[in-house]
């Protein structure tokens, strides 16, 4: 990029309500200010997924469904044990076994909390397993029924150790350890100053706190208090994690179901020593990741280690059951809140101390919620993990956030109505957001949000609520992340990038932003994605990925069509300064010479030309920046309201209707935006209501490891969904475009919870809301008749 | 522990014809997508792997392998079923449609409206929600929105695309498209 800046003017503001121009600073080679939607042709339309048609005909290819020529297939061994160590291990029964072509055992295991060795401390000499489902060793055979059959053939003994699955009695000071030794401290994105570790308590974690809370919650005139549990939920991605490794001498090829081909390169060469140009990652179609396939895991390891020594493809797809207790879980939280106020609903203090299990691994806070969504001057936040013998957590959709706001949104109801106001008043009074100001009005209005009757206020045994709450996300933007757009001499068009297709339509949406740049359709543009041999792109995860990609696919669809232009202005007779493409034609201003883009194109000397652009910086700089992503300077918001029946006799919560009201920058491809905020929603509710990790206390395996046991929403419990999505310009980058995936879950279960607040008239604090929790709710009731 | 299931339980049993197969491998002819193949498999192996595995017909999903998801939803004789629920030895001599059968030339209007409506998200459900809805709207050509969510109750999708599949099927029978 040149070091040049320009001013222009971007469209700024809500369509319909406040849109107008700010004057923005640009790069020199930032394609020019893109109009608002209404004006454009491709951007703002539903076009067509463009693997549409590969995914309803069956042809689309998952990693499941890739083969290699002399492809092995590996079963991982897994511990029967929540605590045990390894006396020893014996792998030579396991290596004669007919068919078998490769072990591994795994010494060293990752994606957990990992201990600090003491000065000249080695490590502990032999392996203890935290967790039942801890992976051991992994077997490479030409079947997967031989390479299961040779896991039995591994002789293993075990010493059980004393462990703990229960949270609370994690805490106490004698619990079983679950580590030896203190454990580094990470914090996403990056380095942070090591915390305490007491036990199995690793924090507390106090810096997001600001102000004096404790001074002014004393002082408060009013003070809302309440402590809210929520439960581990697992991903369940469709398609289970998957991967075919392809080592050879020339270099290592992955076939991999993940959300970050070029960050499982960059760790795979890491964790291997290999450069980044040995190493390739290919995804094609992807079957779900909902934040567990972010990352390399034990199972990427060990076949990478298995295709080594067996020369040969390997192939690892875990079963349902491995996926459940081994491939990461929304951790589980306990919140306690004291939030104080005036009496006009100003908030002056608010404290939260939370703690939370990701198992053996560290992440189980409560997001950013509860410290950006209002303003308050005193704020503190103390969050700690909490140890126990069970299989790691990882993001998973909004991380933190979720349970943050499942328990923040509740205190301010409890507010509001201490108050005497209308949540949605309290939120007038507290919320400084616009766009979500804009959001309540509208959402009040299509959900008629004025016929809400008092708590508990129905008659007979099926009370019927509404409620509502209020999303806030981070506007995230990765940095390293490019994007490349080549013309080739017959017209056709190709945008290439690494990143992949999680299930959001990227691929569309890149296909649009190019099409409406170069005059043509999305159907014309070819899409390249899922292959690190292309320009690396960013992750699909942390709502990212359109505000990362789309401002860079547009300038190297500009930047390759101001070389079209000036490889043809002399074959046109003329200059390239006053060529532009207007209609689909190669024109110039003063009408002398015109050409049509695809007649152009084949005057180029070469097959092609191309360009390569990255994403810059946002117009004005981002909010805050760390390694390889930043913040955007505001946040993503959304506001949600739900309307549910509660069978008081049976304790049953059905949720009849829930009306979203979502922004997401510029809206690129309106329904598949409406697609990813139904899968919130739908997710949010199964949250709310259905889902729950269960582990048996004697043994510590997980009761509920498939799909039959794990209760998930399902077609039935589906509501009424009516999703209204803004345009709201901010004139940040070349298309003004941010995530939603993230935004769109975070306020559902809050929303259900306020509605059974409104249907029964008795707070339910603990999640998920089962007829058992609900029962014992209503027990609570004074006069229950 | 977890996966300590036997693979080649030498268990025998009964193929259509009456004999005994089993433990080793069977001889059975069965007809997939209008193609009559003649294989020889294992006792233990399902359909579901039978389609994916010897006869490259990947469109069938396995996701919990177990008839708790319907991600692998076939039909045999005209019928919908979990193929991971069905042993290869019971097709024997049976007619299966598995959706690389659905279409021919154009898609099946159920497939059109399902991108015209966005009924996909990461589409790893996509082929199996598509045979049980064509499916009903063989049986039922105008299924009321709780018939669809009945129909469809037994697939499920993480992404949550049940609302748009459901008008896209709800579109397909309002415009009384049934076959190609």
């Amino acid at each position: 990029m040149s070091a040049g800046t320009r001013t222009q003017l971007q469209p700024v503001g809500i369509a319909g309500v406040s849109l107008g121009q700010a004057e923005r600073p640009v790069g020199a080679e930032e394609a020019p200010a893109l109009a608002p939607n209404a004006q454009l042709s491709c951007i703002g339309r539903s076009a067509p997924r463009i693997n549409g048609h590969a995914k309803v005909t069956g042809s689309a290819t998952y990693t499941v469904d890739v083969t290699l020529p002399g492809m092995l297939h590996a079963r991982i061994l897994r511990s029967p044990h929540p605590h045990a160590r390894i006396l020893s291990l014996d792998t030579g029964a396991a290596e004669r076994e007919p068919g078998v072509r490769a072990v591994h055992v795994i010494e060293h295991p990752i994606g957990r909390a990992i201990e600090i060795a003491g000065p000249g401390e080695a490590g502990p000499a032999r392996r203890q397993l935290r967790y039942v489902g801890d992976p051991i060793a992994a077997v490479a055979a030409v079947t997967a029924h031989a390479a299961q059959a040779a896991l039995e053939r591994i002789r293993i003994e075990y010493q059980p150790l004393p462990f703990v699955i229960d949270i609370e009695a994690a805490r106490q000071s004698d619990a079983p350890p679950v580590f030896d030794r203190p454990v580094r401290t990470e914090v996403f994105g990056g380095p942070a100053a090591q915390l305490p570790q007491h036990g199995n308590v690793h924090g507390p974690d106090t810096s997001a706190s600001r102000g004096d809370a404790a001074a002014a919650l004393s002082a408060a005139e009013i003070l809302i208090e309440g402590e809210f549990h929520t439960q581990v939920q697992t991903h369940c991605c469709l398609e289970p994690h998957a991967l075919l490794a392809d080592w050879r001498d020339e270099g290592l090829t992955v076939y991999m179901s993940t959300q970050f081909t070029a960050g499982i390169r960059a760790e795979l060469a890491t964790a291997l020593g290999l450069p980044l140009s040995r190493v390739r990652v290919v995804v094609d179609a992807m079957g779900g990741g909902f934040g567990s396939k972010s990352r390399i895991g034990n199972d990427v390891l060990a076949a990478v280690a298995l295709s080594r020594k067996a020369h040969a493809p390997v192939r690892l797809v875990l079963d349902r059951h491995e996926e459940q207790i081994d491939s990461g879980n929304r951790p589980a939280t306990v919140q306690h809140i004291r939030a104080g106020a005036r009496r006009d609903g100003t908030l002056t203090a608010v404290a939260i101390e939370a703690y939370g299990t990701a198992g053996v691994a560290l992440g189980a806070g409560v997001g950013n919620f509860a410290q950006s969504i209002y303003d308050c001057p005193n704020f503190s936040l103390a969050q700690s993990d909490v140890f126990i013998h069970a299989g790691p957590g990882c993001a998973m959709r909004a991380p933190g956030n979720v349970p943050g706001a499942f328990a923040y949104e509740q205190i301010i109801d409890e507010l509001a109505e201490r108050l005497a106001l209308d949540p949605l008043e309290l939120r007038e009074r507290i919320d400084s957001s616009p766009v979500r100001r804009e959001e309540r009005r509208i959402g009040a209005e299509r959900f008629r949000w004025s016929r809400r009757l008092a708590p508990g206020g129905g008659q007979g045994a099926l009370k019927r609520g509404l409620g509502m709450a209020q999303s806030h996300w981070p506007a995230l933007v990765h940095t390293n992340c490019a994007c490349e757009v080549r013309i080739l001499r017959d017209g056709s068009v190709e945008v290439r990038s690494s990143v992949q297709d999680i299930g959001t339509g990227v691929g569309t949406v890149l296909a649009q932003v190019v099409a409406e740049e170069l005059g043509l359709s999305p159907g014309d543009i070819v899409v390249r994605i899922g292959d690190t041999d292309f320009p690396a792109g960013p992750p699909s995860y942390g709502s990212r990925t359109t505000a990362s990609l789309t401002p860079p696919a547009r300038n190297a669809a500009c930047l390759a069509l101001r070389k079209l232009i000036a490889a043809i202005a002399p074959t046109l007779g003329t200059t390239p300064e006053g060529l532009t493409l207007r209609n689909g034609r190669i024109s110039s201003s003063d009408g002398l010479h015109s050409i049509g883009f695809r007649e152009a194109a084949g005057r180029l000397r070469t097959e092609q030309i191309g360009a390569v652009a990255s994403r810059c910086d946002d117009y004005g700089g981002f909010g805050h920046r760390m390694g390889d992503f930043a913040f955007a300077r505001n946040g993503l918001g959304g506001v949600q309201f739900a309307e549910v029946t509660v069978d008081t006799e049976t304790g049953r919560v059905r949720v009849e209707r829930v009306l979203a009201v979502h922004d997401c920058g510029r809206p690129i491809n309106p329904r598949q935006i409406e697609s990813q905020v139904h899968g919130g929603i739908l997710q949010g509710i199964s949250y709310a209501l259905f889902e729950q990790r269960i582990l048996d206390a004697p043994t510590g395996h997980m009761l509920n490891p498939n799909l039959e046991q794990y209760r998930i929403l399902r077609s039935r419990e589906t509501p009424a969904i009516e999703v209204h999505v803004l345009e709201n310009y901010q004139g940040t980058s070349a298309t003004d475009a941010y995530g939603i995936a993230e935004p769109s879950i975070i306020a559902t279960a809050p929303a259900i919870a306020n509605a059974v607040y409104n249907a029964i008239g008795v707070r339910v604090r603990t999640l998920p809301m089962t007829p058992a929790v609900i029962l014992e709710a209503l027990g609570r009731l004074p006069h229950r008749s | 522990m977890p996966h300590n299931t036997a693979p080649h339980a030498s268990r025998c049993t009964q193929g259509v014809t009456g004999a005994t197969v089993g433990p080793g491998a069977a001889a059975i002819r069965l007809e997939v997508n209008g193609i009559v193949r003649a294989l020889a498999v294992l006792p233990s192996e399902t359909l579901a792997e039978v389609l994916r595995e010897r006869l490259a017909l990947t469109g069938t999903k396995i996701a919990c392998d177990r008839g708790a998801c319907s991600s692998c939803t076939v039909w045999v004789d005209g019928a919908p079923v979990c193929s991971c629920m069905v042993l290869a030895i019971e097709v024997d001599g049976h007619r299966v449609t598995s959706i690389e059968g659905l279409a021919g030339e154009a898609l099946h209007p159920v497939q059109s409206a399902f991108i015209e409506h966005d009924a996909i998200q990461c589409g790893f459900c996509t082929p199996g929600l598509v045979m049980s809805c064509v499916a009903l709207l063989e049986s039922h050509p105008h299924p009321t929105e709780e018939e669809v969510k009945a129909a469809i109750g037994g697939h499920l999708c993480r992404c949550g695309t049940y609302p748009h599949v459901i008008a896209a099927v709800l579109d397909v029978a309002r415009k009384g498209k049934r076959s190609p």
